[in-house]
Protein backbone atom coordinates (compact mmCIF):
# COMPACT_ATOMS: atom_id res chain seq x y z
CA UNK A 1 0.00 0.00 0.00
CA UNK A 2 1.61 3.68 -0.61
CA UNK A 3 0.97 5.28 2.14
CA UNK A 4 1.10 8.78 0.72
CA UNK A 5 -2.04 8.05 -1.05
CA UNK A 6 -3.56 6.48 1.18
CA UNK A 7 -2.80 9.24 3.73
CA UNK A 8 -4.65 11.70 1.60
CA UNK A 9 -7.41 9.33 0.47
CA UNK A 10 -8.32 9.01 4.08
CA UNK A 11 -7.84 12.59 4.60
CA UNK A 12 -10.39 13.45 1.86
CA UNK A 13 -12.83 10.28 3.43
CA UNK A 14 -13.23 12.03 6.93
CA UNK A 15 -13.76 14.81 6.05
CA UNK A 16 -16.59 13.98 3.55
CA UNK A 17 -17.82 11.57 5.84
CA UNK A 18 -18.21 14.19 8.70
CA UNK A 19 -15.67 12.09 10.94
CA UNK A 20 -12.10 13.22 12.68
CA UNK A 21 -9.17 11.86 10.56
CA UNK A 22 -8.20 9.66 13.20
CA UNK A 23 -11.15 8.17 13.92
CA UNK A 24 -12.02 6.91 10.22
CA UNK A 25 -11.91 3.28 10.60
CA UNK A 26 -9.77 1.22 7.83
CA UNK A 27 -12.45 -1.54 7.64
CA UNK A 28 -15.27 0.85 7.99
CA UNK A 29 -17.73 0.88 4.93
CA UNK A 30 -19.49 4.11 3.30
CA UNK A 31 -22.72 2.66 5.01
CA UNK A 32 -21.12 3.27 8.11
CA UNK A 33 -21.10 6.63 8.28
CA UNK A 34 -24.49 7.22 6.57
CA UNK A 35 -23.29 8.91 3.72
CA UNK A 36 -26.35 9.38 1.23
CA UNK A 37 -26.06 9.44 -2.65
CA UNK A 38 -24.76 13.15 -2.58
CA UNK A 39 -22.03 12.33 -0.42
CA UNK A 40 -20.58 9.56 -2.23
CA UNK A 41 -20.79 11.58 -5.47
CA UNK A 42 -19.42 14.52 -3.80
CA UNK A 43 -16.33 12.31 -2.38
CA UNK A 44 -15.66 11.19 -5.80
CA UNK A 45 -15.26 14.25 -7.00
CA UNK A 46 -12.99 15.22 -4.76
CA UNK A 47 -10.88 12.57 -4.93
CA UNK A 48 -10.56 13.25 -8.87
CA UNK A 49 -9.81 16.97 -7.88
CA UNK A 50 -6.87 15.87 -5.34
CA UNK A 51 -5.61 13.37 -7.67
CA UNK A 52 -6.30 14.68 -10.76
CA UNK A 53 -7.79 12.26 -12.22
CA UNK A 54 -11.46 12.04 -14.03
CA UNK A 55 -13.06 8.63 -12.58
CA UNK A 56 -15.64 7.07 -14.92
CA UNK A 57 -19.10 6.86 -13.26
CA UNK A 58 -19.77 3.31 -13.46
CA UNK A 59 -16.45 3.06 -11.68
CA UNK A 60 -17.34 5.08 -8.92
CA UNK A 61 -20.24 3.59 -8.17
CA UNK A 62 -18.92 0.44 -7.04
CA UNK A 63 -16.72 2.08 -4.37
CA UNK A 64 -18.10 1.16 -1.11
CA UNK A 65 -15.55 1.53 2.02
CA UNK A 66 -12.45 3.01 2.76
CA UNK A 67 -10.01 -0.18 1.52
CA UNK A 68 -11.64 0.01 -2.19
CA UNK A 69 -11.19 3.47 -2.15
CA UNK A 70 -7.77 3.61 -1.36
CA UNK A 71 -7.31 0.36 -3.88
CA UNK A 72 -8.91 2.27 -6.43
CA UNK A 73 -7.08 5.35 -6.34
CA UNK A 74 -3.64 4.00 -5.77
CA UNK A 75 -4.54 1.71 -8.93
CA UNK A 76 -5.32 5.09 -11.26
CA UNK A 77 -2.86 7.00 -9.49
CA UNK A 78 -0.03 4.79 -10.90
CA UNK A 79 -1.83 4.48 -13.86
CA UNK A 80 -2.12 8.12 -14.35
CA UNK A 81 1.73 8.73 -14.18
CA UNK A 82 3.58 9.64 -17.47
CA UNK B 1 -67.82 25.78 1.12
CA UNK B 2 -65.05 27.57 2.78
CA UNK B 3 -63.14 26.31 5.58
CA UNK B 4 -61.61 28.18 8.43
CA UNK B 5 -57.59 28.47 8.70
CA UNK B 6 -56.14 28.77 12.45
CA UNK B 7 -52.76 29.74 13.32
CA UNK B 8 -51.52 26.94 15.87
CA UNK B 9 -47.63 27.50 15.70
CA UNK B 10 -45.33 29.79 15.22
CA UNK B 11 -41.10 29.15 14.83
CA UNK B 12 -38.23 32.01 14.27
CA UNK B 13 -35.16 32.55 13.86
CA UNK B 14 -34.20 36.46 13.56
CA UNK B 15 -31.81 39.03 14.03
CA UNK B 16 -33.34 39.99 17.80
CA UNK B 17 -33.47 35.83 18.74
CA UNK B 18 -32.86 32.73 17.92
CA UNK B 19 -36.55 31.57 18.48
CA UNK B 20 -40.20 33.17 18.79
CA UNK B 21 -39.87 34.42 22.61
CA UNK B 22 -36.31 36.07 22.58
CA UNK B 23 -37.42 37.92 19.54
CA UNK B 24 -40.84 38.80 20.61
CA UNK B 25 -39.45 39.89 24.43
CA UNK B 26 -36.20 42.28 22.52
CA UNK B 27 -39.35 43.86 20.14
CA UNK B 28 -41.11 44.85 22.63
CA UNK B 29 -37.56 46.14 24.78
CA UNK B 30 -37.73 48.22 21.87
CA UNK B 31 -34.14 46.61 20.76
CA UNK B 32 -32.56 46.84 17.67
CA UNK B 33 -31.07 43.45 15.59
CA UNK B 34 -29.09 45.92 13.58
CA UNK B 35 -24.98 46.52 13.76
CA UNK B 36 -22.19 46.45 11.69
CA UNK B 37 -21.65 43.93 9.22
CA UNK B 38 -19.75 40.71 10.40
CA UNK B 39 -20.79 38.05 7.96
CA UNK B 40 -17.82 39.58 5.01
CA UNK B 41 -15.77 41.85 4.88
CA UNK B 42 -17.89 45.12 3.80
CA UNK B 43 -15.00 47.64 3.65
CA UNK B 44 -15.55 48.52 -0.02
CA UNK B 45 -19.23 48.76 0.56
CA UNK B 46 -21.36 51.76 0.95
CA UNK B 47 -23.28 50.18 3.01
CA UNK B 48 -21.85 48.53 6.14
CA UNK B 49 -24.61 47.79 8.36
CA UNK B 50 -27.10 45.31 8.38
CA UNK B 51 -29.44 43.11 10.45
CA UNK B 52 -27.69 39.27 11.20
CA UNK B 53 -28.85 36.29 12.50
CA UNK B 54 -26.22 36.35 15.93
CA UNK B 55 -25.01 33.03 17.26
CA UNK B 56 -26.76 30.69 14.80
CA UNK B 57 -25.64 26.82 15.07
CA UNK B 58 -26.86 24.76 12.03
CA UNK B 59 -25.40 21.95 13.90
CA UNK B 60 -28.00 22.31 16.43
CA UNK B 61 -30.78 21.43 13.84
CA UNK B 62 -28.98 19.14 11.10
CA UNK B 63 -27.16 16.67 10.97
CA UNK B 64 -23.25 17.86 9.67
CA UNK B 65 -23.70 16.23 5.94
CA UNK B 66 -27.19 18.47 5.80
CA UNK B 67 -25.11 21.66 7.11
CA UNK B 68 -22.42 20.39 4.42
CA UNK B 69 -24.98 20.18 1.37
CA UNK B 70 -27.31 23.62 2.63
CA UNK B 71 -27.28 27.32 2.30
CA UNK B 72 -27.86 29.29 5.28
CA UNK B 73 -31.70 30.04 4.21
CA UNK B 74 -32.00 26.79 4.02
CA UNK B 75 -30.77 26.07 7.78
CA UNK B 76 -32.79 29.00 8.70
CA UNK B 77 -35.59 27.49 7.38
CA UNK B 78 -35.37 23.82 8.66
CA UNK B 79 -34.63 25.48 12.78
CA UNK B 80 -37.66 27.41 12.42
CA UNK B 81 -39.89 25.17 11.07
CA UNK B 82 -38.76 22.41 13.68
CA UNK B 83 -39.84 25.26 16.36
CA UNK B 84 -43.13 26.26 14.75
CA UNK B 85 -43.99 22.43 15.06
CA UNK B 86 -43.08 22.18 18.53
CA UNK B 87 -45.00 25.20 19.24
CA UNK B 88 -47.49 23.59 17.82
CA UNK B 89 -47.72 20.14 19.93
CA UNK B 90 -47.34 18.82 16.44
CA UNK B 91 -45.04 15.36 15.75
CA UNK B 92 -42.04 16.42 14.29
CA UNK B 93 -42.32 13.23 11.93
CA UNK B 94 -45.87 13.39 10.36
CA UNK B 95 -47.30 9.81 9.27
CA UNK B 96 -49.92 8.37 7.36
CA UNK B 97 -52.91 10.38 6.55
CA UNK B 98 -51.60 13.32 8.32
CA UNK B 99 -48.63 13.14 6.42
CA UNK B 100 -50.42 12.63 2.85
CA UNK B 101 -52.62 16.18 4.04
CA UNK B 102 -49.74 18.13 5.30
CA UNK B 103 -47.54 20.41 3.22
CA UNK B 104 -45.05 23.41 2.99
CA UNK B 105 -45.47 26.74 1.41
CA UNK B 106 -41.79 28.29 2.11
CA UNK B 107 -41.06 31.69 -0.13
CA UNK B 108 -38.23 33.11 -0.86
CA UNK B 109 -36.74 36.30 -2.85
CA UNK B 110 -33.20 35.81 -3.35
CA UNK B 111 -32.48 31.66 -2.40
CA UNK B 112 -28.90 30.39 -1.72
CA UNK B 113 -27.19 33.54 -3.28
CA UNK B 114 -23.97 33.41 -1.11
CA UNK B 115 -23.60 29.27 -2.12
CA UNK B 116 -24.10 30.61 -5.49
CA UNK B 117 -21.38 32.96 -4.87
CA UNK B 118 -18.76 30.41 -3.85
CA UNK B 119 -19.70 27.83 -6.81
CA UNK B 120 -19.03 30.44 -9.50
CA UNK B 121 -15.62 31.59 -7.79
CA UNK B 122 -14.05 27.44 -6.99
CA UNK B 123 -15.46 27.12 -10.74
CA UNK B 124 -13.65 30.32 -11.96
CA UNK B 125 -11.05 29.04 -9.87
CA UNK B 126 -10.33 25.68 -10.42
CA UNK B 127 -12.11 25.14 -13.85
CA UNK B 128 -15.83 23.43 -14.05
CA UNK B 129 -14.97 19.49 -13.51
CA UNK B 130 -12.84 19.99 -10.28
CA UNK B 131 -14.59 23.15 -8.98
CA UNK B 132 -17.97 22.00 -8.82
CA UNK B 133 -19.25 19.84 -5.88
CA UNK B 134 -22.60 17.93 -5.19
CA UNK B 135 -24.23 19.90 -2.75
CA UNK B 136 -24.09 23.13 -4.73
CA UNK B 137 -27.72 23.20 -6.64
CA UNK B 138 -29.22 21.59 -3.84
CA UNK B 139 -27.88 24.37 -1.59
CA UNK B 140 -28.28 27.08 -4.41
CA UNK B 141 -31.89 26.33 -5.54
CA UNK B 142 -35.09 28.24 -3.96
CA UNK B 143 -37.14 25.11 -3.84
CA UNK B 144 -35.02 23.15 -1.27
CA UNK B 145 -36.14 25.64 1.38
CA UNK B 146 -39.23 23.55 1.72
CA UNK B 147 -37.88 20.27 -0.03
CA UNK B 148 -35.54 20.18 2.92
CA UNK B 149 -38.78 21.01 5.30
CA UNK B 150 -40.65 18.35 3.83
CA UNK B 151 -38.35 15.92 4.00
CA UNK B 152 -37.22 16.70 8.03
CA UNK B 153 -41.14 16.33 8.79
CA UNK B 154 -42.40 13.93 6.53
CA UNK B 155 -44.59 16.54 5.02
CA UNK B 156 -45.85 14.70 1.83
CA UNK B 157 -49.08 16.99 0.48
CA UNK B 158 -48.39 20.53 -1.56
CA UNK B 159 -44.92 22.16 -1.51
CA UNK B 160 -44.15 25.09 -3.03
CA UNK B 161 -41.78 27.94 -3.05
CA UNK B 162 -42.95 31.28 -4.01
CA UNK B 163 -40.73 33.69 -4.98
CA UNK B 164 -41.80 37.05 -5.09
CA UNK B 165 -39.43 39.15 -3.80
CA UNK B 166 -40.45 40.98 -0.95
CA UNK B 167 -43.74 39.62 -0.34
CA UNK B 168 -42.69 35.75 -0.84
CA UNK B 169 -43.36 35.32 2.70
CA UNK B 170 -46.64 37.14 2.84
CA UNK B 171 -47.53 35.20 -0.66
CA UNK B 172 -46.45 31.91 0.81
CA UNK B 173 -48.93 32.35 3.71
CA UNK B 174 -51.68 33.63 2.06
CA UNK B 175 -51.60 30.85 -0.37
CA UNK B 176 -51.23 28.24 2.17
CA UNK B 177 -55.17 29.76 3.65
CA UNK B 178 -56.21 29.06 0.41
CA UNK B 179 -55.28 25.33 0.15
CA UNK B 180 -56.83 24.66 3.75
CA UNK B 181 -59.71 26.42 2.86
CA UNK B 182 -60.16 24.32 -0.17
CA UNK B 183 -59.87 21.23 1.67
CA UNK B 184 -56.15 20.59 -0.23
CA UNK B 185 -54.83 19.85 2.95
CA UNK B 186 -55.49 19.87 7.29
CA UNK B 187 -51.72 20.87 8.04
CA UNK B 188 -49.44 23.53 6.24
CA UNK B 189 -45.93 25.14 7.17
CA UNK B 190 -46.06 28.70 5.88
CA UNK B 191 -43.40 31.75 5.76
CA UNK B 192 -40.66 32.27 4.61
CA UNK B 193 -36.70 32.31 4.94
CA UNK B 194 -33.90 34.69 3.36
CA UNK B 195 -30.09 34.69 4.27
CA UNK B 196 -27.99 36.82 1.54
CA UNK B 197 -26.11 39.18 3.67
CA UNK B 198 -23.24 39.20 1.14
CA UNK B 199 -21.18 41.68 -0.93
CA UNK B 200 -23.58 40.95 -4.19
CA UNK B 201 -26.74 41.51 -2.51
CA UNK B 202 -25.15 44.59 -0.95
CA UNK B 203 -23.54 46.14 -3.47
CA UNK B 204 -26.77 45.65 -5.85
CA UNK B 205 -29.29 47.51 -3.55
CA UNK B 206 -26.96 49.94 -3.07
CA UNK B 207 -26.35 50.57 -6.85
CA UNK B 208 -30.73 51.02 -6.24
CA UNK B 209 -29.73 53.72 -3.58
CA UNK B 210 -32.19 51.32 -1.50
CA UNK B 211 -30.16 50.91 1.41
CA UNK B 212 -29.28 53.15 4.26
CA UNK B 213 -26.27 54.58 4.47
CA UNK B 214 -26.26 55.39 8.66
CA UNK B 215 -23.23 53.38 8.94
CA UNK B 216 -21.93 55.25 12.03
CA UNK B 217 -25.16 54.87 14.12
CA UNK B 218 -26.88 51.26 13.21
CA UNK B 219 -29.37 51.19 15.45
CA UNK B 220 -31.12 54.06 14.26
CA UNK B 221 -30.82 53.34 10.95
CA UNK B 222 -34.23 51.53 10.29
CA UNK B 223 -36.59 54.54 10.29
CA UNK B 224 -40.03 53.84 8.76
CA UNK B 225 -42.23 56.70 9.08
CA UNK B 226 -39.62 58.94 9.89
CA UNK B 227 -38.45 62.34 8.07
CA UNK B 228 -34.97 61.06 8.41
CA UNK B 229 -35.28 57.80 6.46
CA UNK B 230 -33.01 57.33 4.08
CA UNK B 231 -33.26 53.50 2.87
CA UNK B 232 -34.14 49.83 4.46
CA UNK B 233 -31.21 47.99 6.63
CA UNK B 234 -30.90 44.61 4.64
CA UNK B 235 -31.66 41.97 6.82
CA UNK B 236 -31.95 37.87 6.82
CA UNK B 237 -33.69 35.42 9.35
CA UNK B 238 -36.64 32.99 9.30
CA UNK B 239 -40.59 32.81 10.19
CA UNK B 240 -42.91 30.07 9.97
CA UNK B 241 -46.23 29.79 10.81
CA UNK B 242 -48.50 26.45 11.19
CA UNK B 243 -51.54 26.72 9.34
CA UNK B 244 -54.25 24.57 10.51
CA UNK B 245 -57.89 23.47 9.69
CA UNK B 246 -59.50 25.15 12.64
CA UNK B 247 -61.54 22.06 13.41
CA UNK B 248 -58.95 19.68 13.16
CA UNK B 249 -56.96 21.99 15.20
CA UNK B 250 -60.23 22.30 18.04
CA UNK B 251 -60.48 18.64 17.97
CA UNK B 252 -56.54 17.92 19.38
CA UNK B 253 -57.15 20.73 21.82
CA UNK B 254 -54.35 22.82 19.78
CA UNK B 255 -53.63 26.54 21.04
CA UNK B 256 -54.98 28.72 18.39
CA UNK B 257 -53.09 31.99 18.65
CA UNK B 258 -55.50 33.79 15.61
CA UNK B 259 -57.61 32.87 12.58
CA UNK B 260 -56.68 34.01 8.99
CA UNK B 261 -59.58 35.45 7.72
CA UNK B 262 -58.74 37.12 4.37
CA UNK B 263 -56.06 37.39 1.62
CA UNK B 264 -55.43 39.19 -1.81
CA UNK B 265 -52.62 39.89 -4.18
CA UNK B 266 -52.51 42.33 -6.52
CA UNK B 267 -49.79 44.13 -9.06
CA UNK B 268 -49.62 47.28 -9.59
CA UNK B 269 -48.08 46.54 -13.05
CA UNK B 270 -46.36 50.35 -12.87
CA UNK B 271 -42.55 50.38 -12.37
CA UNK B 272 -39.70 47.38 -11.85
CA UNK B 273 -38.90 48.97 -8.08
CA UNK B 274 -41.38 51.85 -7.40
CA UNK B 275 -44.57 51.31 -5.63
CA UNK B 276 -47.79 52.62 -6.92
CA UNK B 277 -50.65 53.81 -5.13
CA UNK B 278 -53.40 51.31 -6.50
CA UNK B 279 -51.70 48.45 -6.21
CA UNK B 280 -51.80 48.80 -2.65
CA UNK B 281 -54.84 50.48 -1.91
CA UNK B 282 -56.75 47.79 -4.64
CA UNK B 283 -54.89 44.86 -2.57
CA UNK B 284 -55.59 46.05 1.38
CA UNK B 285 -59.46 47.01 0.01
CA UNK B 286 -59.88 43.16 -1.65
CA UNK B 287 -58.21 41.07 1.94
CA UNK B 288 -60.49 43.52 3.78
CA UNK B 289 -63.67 41.94 1.26
CA UNK B 290 -62.41 38.68 1.40
CA UNK B 291 -62.39 39.04 5.20
CA UNK B 292 -65.94 39.96 5.11
CA UNK B 293 -64.95 42.91 7.53
CA UNK B 294 -65.23 46.80 7.30
CA UNK B 295 -62.08 49.24 7.34
CA UNK B 296 -63.36 50.08 11.15
CA UNK B 297 -63.32 46.70 11.99
CA UNK B 298 -59.18 46.62 11.81
CA UNK B 299 -57.49 48.20 15.09
CA UNK B 300 -53.87 47.51 14.26
CA UNK B 301 -52.00 47.50 10.40
CA UNK B 302 -48.58 45.67 10.63
CA UNK B 303 -47.06 47.72 7.85
CA UNK B 304 -44.64 46.62 5.42
CA UNK B 305 -42.75 49.73 6.63
CA UNK B 306 -39.25 49.32 5.06
CA UNK B 307 -37.78 52.81 5.72
CA UNK B 308 -37.56 53.81 2.33
CA UNK B 309 -38.83 57.66 1.15
CA UNK B 310 -40.83 55.90 -1.45
CA UNK B 311 -42.65 52.93 0.66
CA UNK B 312 -43.61 54.77 3.71
CA UNK B 313 -45.19 57.60 2.00
CA UNK B 314 -47.11 55.67 -0.58
CA UNK B 315 -48.04 53.19 2.02
CA UNK B 316 -48.81 55.64 4.18
CA UNK B 317 -51.55 57.53 1.34
CA UNK B 318 -53.04 53.61 0.61
CA UNK B 319 -53.71 53.53 4.16
CA UNK B 320 -55.70 56.87 4.39
CA UNK B 321 -57.53 56.10 0.87
CA UNK B 322 -58.73 52.49 2.24
CA UNK B 323 -59.59 53.57 5.64
CA UNK B 324 -60.60 56.73 5.05
CA UNK B 325 -62.12 58.21 8.28
CA UNK B 326 -60.77 55.58 10.34
CA UNK B 327 -57.37 55.90 9.41
CA UNK B 328 -55.85 57.91 11.95
CA UNK B 329 -57.82 55.55 14.76
CA UNK B 330 -55.63 52.74 13.86
CA UNK B 331 -52.30 51.70 15.08
CA UNK B 332 -49.57 51.18 12.65
CA UNK B 333 -46.39 49.72 13.17
CA UNK B 334 -43.04 48.63 11.20
CA UNK B 335 -40.98 45.78 12.89
CA UNK B 336 -38.37 46.47 10.19
CA UNK B 337 -37.54 49.21 12.56
CA UNK B 338 -36.12 46.71 14.88
CA UNK B 339 -35.34 43.79 12.54
CA UNK B 340 -34.29 45.44 9.17
CA UNK B 341 -35.68 43.89 5.67
CA UNK B 342 -35.28 40.03 5.64
CA UNK B 343 -36.77 40.74 1.40
CA UNK B 344 -38.59 37.08 1.16
CA UNK B 345 -38.61 35.92 4.90
CA UNK B 346 -40.46 39.00 6.06
CA UNK B 347 -43.76 38.39 5.19
CA UNK B 348 -43.19 35.47 7.28
CA UNK B 349 -41.43 36.88 10.06
CA UNK B 350 -44.22 39.66 10.70
CA UNK B 351 -46.95 37.65 10.35
CA UNK B 352 -46.05 35.13 13.43
CA UNK B 353 -44.85 38.22 15.58
CA UNK B 354 -48.51 39.69 14.15
CA UNK B 355 -50.15 36.58 15.38
CA UNK B 356 -48.19 36.74 18.92
CA UNK B 357 -49.70 40.58 19.00
CA UNK B 358 -52.93 39.81 18.52
CA UNK B 359 -53.06 36.44 20.57
CA UNK B 360 -51.62 38.58 24.04
CA UNK B 361 -52.82 41.91 23.62
CA UNK B 362 -49.76 43.69 23.03
CA UNK B 363 -48.72 45.74 19.95
CA UNK B 364 -44.81 46.46 18.43
CA UNK B 365 -43.53 49.59 18.20
CA UNK B 366 -41.89 51.31 15.27
CA UNK B 367 -38.44 52.61 16.51
CA UNK B 368 -36.44 55.42 15.44
CA UNK B 369 -39.43 57.49 15.23
CA UNK B 370 -38.37 60.89 16.06
CA UNK B 371 -39.11 63.38 14.09
CA UNK B 372 -42.48 62.11 11.83
CA UNK B 373 -42.66 62.75 8.44
CA UNK B 374 -45.00 65.63 7.63
CA UNK B 375 -47.12 63.84 4.87
CA UNK B 376 -46.80 60.24 7.19
CA UNK B 377 -49.31 61.65 10.00
CA UNK B 378 -50.50 58.35 11.03
CA UNK B 379 -50.38 57.07 14.63
CA UNK B 380 -46.89 54.35 14.14
CA UNK B 381 -46.64 53.76 17.83
CA UNK B 382 -43.96 55.09 18.14
CA UNK B 383 -40.69 53.77 20.28
CA UNK B 384 -42.96 52.01 22.88
CA UNK B 385 -45.31 48.86 21.98
CA UNK B 386 -49.15 49.40 23.30
CA UNK B 387 -51.08 46.93 25.22
CA UNK B 388 -54.35 47.04 23.08
CA UNK B 389 -56.76 44.25 22.63
CA UNK B 390 -57.06 44.17 19.10
CA UNK B 391 -60.15 42.48 17.26
CA UNK B 392 -58.73 42.05 13.83
CA UNK B 393 -55.20 43.41 12.40
CA UNK B 394 -54.24 44.02 8.41
CA UNK B 395 -50.98 42.65 7.04
CA UNK B 396 -49.38 44.34 3.92
CA UNK B 397 -46.34 43.47 2.25
CA UNK B 398 -45.28 45.35 -1.10
CA UNK B 399 -42.59 43.76 -3.16
CA UNK B 400 -40.51 44.78 -6.23
CA UNK B 401 -42.36 43.87 -9.64
CA UNK B 402 -45.03 46.09 -8.36
CA UNK B 403 -46.74 42.73 -6.47
CA UNK B 404 -48.75 43.13 -3.41
CA UNK B 405 -50.29 41.20 -0.60
CA UNK B 406 -52.60 41.72 2.45
CA UNK B 407 -53.71 39.42 5.06
CA UNK B 408 -56.68 39.91 7.57
CA UNK B 409 -55.78 37.85 11.10
CA UNK B 410 -58.63 38.14 13.54
CA UNK B 411 -58.76 36.58 17.06
CA UNK B 412 -60.78 33.63 17.53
Amino acid sequence: MNTDIAQRVKRILAEQLNVAPEALRDDATFDDYQADSLTRIELMLRLEEEFQLEIPRDDATRLEDVKGAIAFIEARAVAARP
Amino acid sequence: MTRRVAITGVGLVTPLGLDAEATWHGLLEGRSGVGAISQFDAAGCQTRIAAEVKGFEPSRYLSAADVRATDRFQQLALAAAQMALRDAGLPARFEGELAERSGCYLGTGIGGLTTLQRAFESVAKKGPRHGSSAYFLPAIIANLGSGRVSMAHQLKGPSLTHSTACASGAHAVGEAMRVIQHHGAEVMLAGGSEACINQLCVAGFNALQALSLRNDAPERASRPFDAGRDGFVLGEGAGLLVLEELEHARRRGARVYAELTGYALTSDAHHPTAPSLDGPVRCMALALRDARRSPADIGYVNAHGTSTRFNDLNETQAIKQVFGAHAPRLAISSIKSALGHSLGASGGVELALSALALARGVLPPTLNLEQPDPQCDLDYLPGRPREQAVGALLKNSFAFGGVNASLVMERV
